[in-house]
């Protein structure tokens, strides 16, 4: 679960970290001219929130100028004038794909005189399973440049314990600080790496860190992912989540113990487990057609399940043919045949099925299939099945 | 012979009586494997199919012996279970629970480390040697007894390879899913090693998918080992678009690994022959046999 900067800047400003005051306005900008007098500036920064990086060399679908979706302000009129045409406007950036993110939220900050600018993350890293930082002292907008071009400027530390975060003063001169910079540095990674096991997160990203004119460090962004394993433990961070940030579908999905996500092709797929749904979406795309979606029913699916699936995938325009792949293990056919059926009853659907069945009960569902004489078409062969779902697409 | 797991192999369930627990060990138990027990707090003294059910996984091993436990206890409950395996010393843990915190799991890394535990999992289907034990919750028709180790990180793709490799009659010695958390128990190279060094297993067949940088570890491990078999593969995910993000630090760290071309390239070079579909894991594995033989 992913959490906008201004959510993520509150929660460690209870971490007592060094961070600049700002407000957030979710809907309207009403009080947007008082806050201001609450906030040291002229210069402040308007900062629009959308789950996505780059948003800074990002561009807006309604141009504003020629800024992106980061931007100083030198009075209050221009203040209100850039929240207001950044609000319910669409930001494009980097990472959000050419389609772009609506901006539902934005946070005004004070404003900050750079001096330097870091990197700084901690996440974990899968190959020693341990708690890591990534810090570098190139810090800002061009940083996956330098990790592609530069990577001995990327310093990685391990942590071996979650209980302390000690770093080496080796990494005092790989930064380039003097000796009160590195204090305020070690007292900052203290923190973050205390805020990163408390909150259970999967990542915190800091970019950049700077150090101001006056020599005081400061997270200029934050960005909190958390691990949606350990929610279950936060029921105060859940009321966090940002609803409109998700596709409608794919919370449809997720409510249903599903997990699918849309993608550009037009052959639906109905899969179960993520393994086998990823080497069906492989397969269609061998025989030069695009999976409009990932849909893994999960290990645990039953008939309603089946029937809610088949909703999603049909409800996607796009789709021009389905592909519905199932090994049974825990998961019987039959039981996966049944919900097929009713379902193409239900919503009168039109489109040609091909269903691929192995594994528990597989001939019984097979069985059900071919009795129902619906048109759809079941092929145990899965070279064969997904060739049939590629021609029917055609 | 076989690895990790045989006919002998005595076995507990933690979350024995509960409804995951009931169905799988009643599974297990009809295709043979040695169930000698189970664990569920609070209804030790009672039975549950047959066997006797204890309050703790130590006083269930000092009367049955149990050798490996398999963990189906809820999510919120099997950090704390599989400690509890932990403490007390058992060879193997399995793991089939999905839904683990990530820090819980950086802890209980450290400690299977220090140990030398072989945990497996979590968010696994477990393992099987075929004909023999069946832990987990694979189906246990579409093994056959045979030569070819499967190592995998997907779940329902391993019963893909394990029915291929049935169906064109190379059979199976044994078959791990060894799951998809980004911090887990046994790796490849964990599993690629005992298959090297078993006589039984005459080829592996591995399953990855993108992701992490396991399956290049692998190729580094398999290019340097002494012991050669021949090794086919199948990474799932070729089509998989690049993730919206939101950050940079997924990219900082990866760079160009975990791609599924980063893996295809660094397993060929090794020597592993690449199934060029997920309908070809049998033939491809047949091929490999068949390019050692001639």
């Amino acid at each position: 679960m992913n959490l906008h900067e201004y959510q993520a800047k509150e929660i460690l400003k209870k971490f007592n970290l060094p961070l600049l005051n700002g407000f957030c306005y979710v809907e309207s900008l009403d009080s947007l001219q008082q806050d201001l007098d609450k906030l040291k500036g002229p210069p402040w920064v308007v900062k629009s929130q959308i789950h996505a990086g780059g948003r800074g060399a990002g561009h807006f679908i309604t141009p504003l100028n020629n800024k992106g979706g980061v931007q100083v302000v030198h009075s209050k009129k221009e203040a209100e004038d850039i929240a207001k045409a950044m609000l319910h406007n669409t930001l494009i950036t980097k990472q959000t794909g050419p389609l772009g993110k609506k901006v539902n939220r934005i946070f005004i900050e004070e404003g900050c005189q750079i001096d330097r600018e870091y990197y700084l993350s901690f996440l974990i890293d899968r190959n020693s399973s341990n708690l890591m930082m990534v810090v570098s002292a190139n810090g800002g907008m061009d940083i996956e440049d330098v990790a592609e071009k530069n990577p001995e400027k990327i310093h990685h530390v391990y942590f071996p314990t979650l209980q302390s975060f000690e770093i080496n003063e080796d990494i005092k001169n790989v930064l380039f600080l003097n000796n009160d910079q590195f204090k305020q540095f070690t007292s900052i990674i203290n923190k973050l790496g205390k805020a990163f096991v408390e909150l259970d997160a999967s990542t915190i990203e800091i970019n950049p860190l700077v150090i101001d004119k006056s020599g005081q460090l400061v997270l200029l962004d934050a960005k909190i992912s958390l691990d949606d394993n350990a929610l279950f433990r936060h029921p105060d961070l859940l009321t966090l989540k940002d609803l409109s940030e998700e596709n409608e579908m794919e919370l449809e999905a997720a409510r249903h113990d599903m997990n699918y996500i849309k993608l550009d092709g037009q052959i639906g797929c109905m899969v179960n487990g993520a393994g086998l749904a990823m080497a069906t979406m492989d397969i269609i795309k061998q025989f030069g057609k695009e999976p409009a979606n990932f849909l893994d029913l999960g290990g645990t699916a039953n008939k309603d399940r089946a029937i809610k699936g088949f909703k999603i995938i049909q409800s996607d325009p796009d789709v021009k043919s389905v592909f519905i792949n199932i090994f049974g293990g825990i998961i019987h056919c039959d039981m996966i045949a049944n919900g097929i059926i009713e379902a193409i009853k239900e919503i009168n659907f039109k489109l040609p099925l091909v269903v691929r069945f192995q594994g528990t009960n597989a001939a019984q569902g097979r069985d059900i299939i071919n009795q129902a004489s619906m048109g759809v078409i079941s092929v145990d062969d899965f070279t064969e099945a997904a060739k049939k779902a590629v021609e029917f697409a055609n | 012979m076989s690895i990790l797991i045989n006919k002998n192999t005595k076995v507990i369930c933690q979350g024995f009586t509960g409804s995951q627990g009931t169905f799988h060990s009643e599974q297990a138990i009809a295709y043979g494997t040695n169930m000698v027990g189970g664990v569920t707090p609070g209804k030790g003294g009672t039975n549950h199919l047959g066997l006797p059910v204890f309050n703790s996984v130590k006083e269930a091993i000092d009367i049955t012996r149990a050798e490996v436990s398999v963990i189906y206890v809820p999510a919120k409950f099997a950090t704390q279970a599989i400690h509890e395996a932990l403490d007390a010393k058992l060879h193997t843990v399995v793991c089939i629970t999905e839904g683990i915190p990530v820090l819980d799991m950086v802890e209980i890394k450290q400690r299977v480390i220090e140990q030398g535990t072989y945990f497996i999992g979590p968010n696994c289907p477990g393992l099987v040697t075929s004909e023999e034990c069946k832990i987990g919750i694979m189906p246990g028709f579409i093994h056959k007894k045979g030569k070819i180790g499967i190592v995998s990180r997907s779940g329902t793709l391993t019963y893909e390879a394990i029915w291929q490799t049935t169906q064109i009659g190379l059979g199976q010695t044994t078959c791990i899913g060894i799951g998809g958390d980004p911090v887990h128990g046994m790796s490849f190279i964990d599993c690629l090693e005992l298959f090297l060094k078993d006589d039984e297993t005459k080829g592996v067949l591995m399953i990855g998918e993108i992701g992490g940088t396991d399956e290049e570890d692998a190729a580094e491990f398999l290019s340097s080992s002494l012991i050669k078999k021949p090794i086919s593969a199948f990474i799932a995910g070729k089509s998989a678009p690049k993730g919206k993000r939101m950050g940079h630090a997924g990219a900082i760290i990866s760079g160009n690994k975990g791609t599924a071309q980063s893996k295809i390239n660094a397993l060929e070079s090794a020597g592993v022959l690449i199934a060029p579909s997920p309908a070809l894991l049998g033939d491809t594995m047949l091929l490999a046999m068949q390019k050692e033989n001639s």
